[in-house]
């Protein structure tokens, strides 16, 4: 599939109605999601026929896309109203007329999920945009943790730059992953969501980062 | 439930703590709409509130299943198959009276074997449990599964 027209599709995405501060809740840019799932498809791991964990979905823009070039997915969050958007957004988004996207959710707390459960979950890919920390600091470092316990390929995440060094160390040493790097930089444009925003938009600085996981034989 | 398209009879036949079961064919097929836990999602899932041994697999409550159609592809299928429990695939699909998986499956069977392949994906991929429960096979505690999404978040003595 082309990128513009995925990008197309994930136009239809449908965001957040009102996003809860607590949660972090930012819907993934079109451009955004649609890049990223492009390079991993082309670039990396193709998506057909392989399983997909979307961790802290949200609206489903990644796990929907993912879904879209072929992939099983299954999207995680903790929020009744971001799964419902997620589900809508499956029909929505669906470019084909009699089949359905391969895509289930489960409602569940991210942080919560025991060991036991995310070995077995043990999905190809998990791709996730986490919170960023600002509201609970640290989450984006345990979702990251999550994510190394269930995946069995690779671990495709977005990360404030600023925390780019911390990572690069954390992740081999701490998490175990055999590589680390920064895929892309981004900006992302975070339109005005929150009241306190005091800015039209806040342009912040986002690594596009990809960890492949040490196989285990 | 919401308004289904399948015609009026069959919908009123589906209305809630009917079970709509796999085999009726034409019955359920409602594959655009509602979204759904597929039995691969199931198999995959296990019971973790803190101290509990016996966690896996889940029992299921289906109170509504419907079918859909996810393209046929045996690769993802003989991809997939070393990364299921077999047993607690087959024995939640008999319990939800699918029949035709066999007590275990050989290499000859997954290369060349297309009537066992295309019972498995359709069993796989494309029976939804639209509403019904997970239930913990050491507790009982159910798991509702509503709209397709089973709710798993625990509660404060749970985890």
């Amino acid at each position: 599939m082309k990128l513009k027209d995925l990008q197309s599709l994930l136009e239809d995405c449908k965001p957040f109605e009102d996003p809860k501060v607590e949660l972090e809740q930012y819907t993934t840019r079109p451009h955004i999601a649609s890049h990223i799932l492009h390079a991993i498809d082309n670039s990396y791991e193709g998506f057909v026929g392989t399983t997909v964990v979307d961790l802290g979905c949200g609206c489903g823009a990644l796990g929907v896309g993912a879904a879209i070039l072929g992939a099983h997915v299954l999207g995680i969050d903790i929020d009744e109203d971001a799964l419902a958007i997620a589900q809508e957004n499956r029909e929505e988004m669906n470019p084909w007329e009699d089949e359905a996207l391969s895509i289930d959710f489960v409602r569940a707390n991210v942080l919560e999920l025991s060991p036991g459960m995310r070995d077995r979950l043990k999905a190809d890919v998990v791709i996730t945009n986490p919170p960023f920390g600002t509201r609970a600091k640290g989450v984006d470092m345990e979702f990251l943790r999550v994510a190394s316990g269930i995946a069995t390929s690779a671990v495709y995440s977005l990360h404030k730059t600023s925390t780019r060094s911390y990572i690069q160390r954390h992740a081999l040493k701490t998490l175990g992953f055999k590589k680390a790097q920064v895929v892309a930089e981004l900006r992302y444009d975070l339109p005005k969501t929150y009241k306190f925003h005091k800015k039209a938009c806040t342009d912040i600085a986002v690594d596009f980062w990809r960890f492949e996981v040490l196989s285990k034989q | 439930g919401a308004s289904q398209p399948g015609g009026g009879a069959a919908a009123e036949r589906r209305g809630r703590g009917t079970r709509t079961v796999g085999g009726e064919a034409g019955v359920g097929l409602n594959h655009l709409h509602d979204c759904a836990m597929k039995l691969l999602t199931h198999n995959l899932l296990e019971c973790h509130i803190k101290g509990v041994t016996n966690k896996y697999p889940f029992l299921v409550e289906a109170q509504q299943v419907e079918q859909t159609e996810v393209d046929f592809n045996p690769d993802f299928l003989r991809r997939m198959y070393p990364k299921l429990d077999w047993k607690a695939f087959k024995d939640t699909a008999e319990g939800l009276k699918l029949e035709g998986l066999p007590d275990s499956v050989t290499e000859e069977m997954l290369k060349s074997d297309e009537a066992f392949l295309r019972a498995f994906h359709h069993i796989l991929l494309e029976v939804d449990v639209e509403e019904g429960a997970l239930i913990c096979p050491e507790t009982g505690r159910r798991f509702p599964i509503v709209k397709g999404i089973p709710n798993l978040l625990l509660n404060e003595d749970e985890c």
